[in-house]
């Protein structure tokens, strides 16, 4: 760590440029490729979202449409499904919060606490799984099991019972919305938290066992102790992304659910946009959803560091 | 590996734990082996079950003999290799490239960084993003589904962290001896991270497979629809396909037809991940906890 510091000294100050120049072209010419997708698909577009401030006519372009201020926000305010599309956004954040948070964490510890190997390997391997699978394959996989015609209600149909709209009743909407992201990510989720576990020091299990603590008391005292950081890192992060709940699954359910209960944010800045042709609300839909996910997550961050956690961003020098 | 005063296994609790495991499991498992049952099964097995099959007694391929003659799963299924397979291989190049340069302290490598860490931080929004694909002449083209998603930050970080770890004095060693830049790259960096390149490769590789959103966004012509568009279409809006988009006449049971669909779309990802899945811990956390 220390030899690093000292060669990166050695390098900022002394040598001119040019002979900086002649030293790191070839680095130099390594980054280009990288940096023009990054100037192309995504400082471009972070720029196009001046759209958001005009009155934008497709066939007239960013530069010769006219600007109009901050009305394309202000209809945004006045428009009821914006709101809905917010209320929505929150409530199901806040669900997933509540019911997928702790899942990965629970499940981190009774694998952790398996004592076969081979179990645990076998159950990683198949947890793990679904998280590769598109949201598609994932909300197909849940139709034919819980749709209509799919076969749990084929099950109940043949016992005589009546069908279950799972896939359909917007009232329980948010609770097959957790169910599907838990099938889908609980699993994944958990590796961060096992990769924790292994780093705590196995000399405080031995101490506390000899101070005679039991497994209860074990696990409260230092196992969850030394997921803290763990805990808070990812409790940040969430809270960065409360606004993004989920795109491909909500625009995937929309129809069969119905806007009412499935429109989030960012199926309504498509929907507005990209459907309907209002360009700039959607685009002022999306920038006001951007700006506060990154204040929330800086707001979180700094938060973390005035209570000693370290967060995401620490201050590297 | 583990003590063994942390965990006394006690008949009650390991039962407990087997329940929650064993539950959690099981629902994974079994709808994707119904699903992959259902789409070997033959129409009378099907008419026999009532619509889903548990086990196939006259197991057929039928349906994917239906599926591949032919028409829009065929090209769709090219599509999707296509741009996984051209996808991935750009994006590694990108991504290595530019992580290797950022990994060591040289010219414009501090601001460079800096411009691939705040796109974590903001996401341009899908507005923005489609008229820049259309300005750029991508719509309607694969290059939209390929080019956009070149450079990932999370792999990126993944890489870059795991390339400075590489000890410095080796590639100094190589330099003395007149080795190039590149030639570090692809002789010594390379060959020393395969393994954090291949899970990258597979993350990229998962991603570009499973594009659905970007498809429908910039994509209207349906005949460069890659296999999640038609996944959708045809099995979860239910709309029917109809035989001269398939190119063939009789159709065999919709049902699985339309399985055999579902499967064409999990199966690459399943048989590569095994071969990948021990080597993600290392690479999810250099990557989360350098983020």
């Amino acid at each position: 760590m220390l030899k690093r510091t000292a060669s990166k000294k050695q390098v900022s100050s002394g040598l001119p440029l040019a002979a900086k120049w002649r030293r790191d072209w070839q680095m130099v010419l390594l980054m280009i490729p990288g940096v023009l997708f990054l100037l192309a698909f995504f400082y471009l577009p972070v720029l196009g979202n001046v759209v958001a401030f005009q009155d934008f006519q497709p066939y007239l372009g960013i530069m010769h449409s006219e600007w109009n201020g901050f009305t394309n926000f202000i209809s945004l305010y006045d428009n009821p499904d914006f709101w809905d599309a917010l209320r929505n956004t929150l409530l199901l954040a806040g669900v997933q919060l509540l019911l997928f948070f702790p899942v990965p964490i629970g499940l981190a510890l009774i694998v952790d606490s398996l004592v076969s190997n081979r179990l645990r390997r076998w159950f990683q391997t198949i947890a793990y799984l679904p998280h590769f699978l598109s949201w598609v394959l994932v909300v197909t996989l849940f139709q034919q099991s819980l749709g209509g015609a799919g076969f749990i209600n084929n099950l109940l149909r043949q016992a005589g019972l009546d069908p279950i709209p799972f896939m359909t009743n917007p009232d329980t909407f948010p609770l097959l919305v957790v169910a599907q992201l838990i099938w889908k990510d609980a699993g994944w989720a958990m590796i961060i938290f096992l990769a924790a576990l292994t780093t705590v020091d196995v000399s405080l299990y031995e101490a506390a066992a000899a101070d005679g603590a039991g497994r209860w008391r074990r696990m409260w005292h230092i196992t969850l102790p030394s997921l803290r950081t763990v805990i808070v890192l990812l409790l940040i992060l969430r809270i960065g992304d409360i606004l993004s709940v989920g795109f491909e699954q909500f625009i995937l359910q929309r129809d069969s659910v119905g806007p009412g209960a499935a429109e989030v944010l960012d199926t309504f800045t498509y929907y507005a946009g990209v459907v309907g042709g209002d360009w700039s609300s959607g685009a002022a839909a999306g920038l006001a959803k951007g700006v506060v996910g990154a204040l929330l997550l800086w707001g979180a961050n700094s938060l973390a560091h005035r209570l000693g956690e370290p967060g995401i961003f620490q201050r590297r020098s | 590996m583990r003590p063994v005063w942390k965990e006394n296994p006690s008949p009650g609790y390991q039962a407990i734990k087997a329940v929650i495991l064993g539950g959690f499991a099981l629902v994974i498992v079994v709808p994707i082996l119904v699903v992959i049952s259902t789409s070997l099964a033959s129409d009378k097995d099907i008419i026999d079950a009532g619509g889903y099959v548990l086990w196939p007694s006259h197991p057929t391929l039928k349906a994917y003999q239906t599926l591949f003659s032919g028409g829009l799963m065929g090209r769709a299924i090219m599509v999707s290799v296509f741009v996984t397979l051209v996808g991935t291989a750009i994006a590694l190049a990108v991504t290595i490239a530019l992580a290797y340069a950022t990994s060591r302290p040289v010219l414009f490598g501090r601001p460079v960084l800096l411009m691939v860490l705040f796109t974590l931080l903001f996401a341009p929004g899908i507005i923005p993003m489609f008229l820049v694909v259309k300005q750029l002449g991508l719509l309607d083209s694969l290059w939209s589904l390929i080019l956009p998603g070149a450079l990932g930050a999370f792999n990126f970080v993944v890489l870059r962290t795991f390339f400075m770890n590489v000890p410095g004095e080796l590639l100094e060693s190589a330099r003395i001896d007149g080795a190039s830049d590149f030639t570090i790259l692809r002789q010594i960096i390379m060959p020393l991270s395969k393994a954090v390149i291949a899970v990258v490769g597979l993350f990229y590789a998962v991603g570009f497979w499973n594009a659905f959103f970007n498809a429908l966004l910039y994509l209207n012509d349906t005949s460069k629809w890659p296999v999640q568009v038609i996944l959708r279409t045809y099995v979860l809006q239910g709309k029917s396909l109809s035989a001269d988009q398939l190119g063939v006449e009789p159709l065999p049971q919709p049902q699985s037809l339309q399985m055999a669909v579902v499967v064409v779309a999990l199966v690459p990802i399943a048989m590569v991940y095994p071969f990948l899945q021990r080597h993600f811990t290392k690479g999810v956390i250099t990557g989360a906890v350098k983020g």
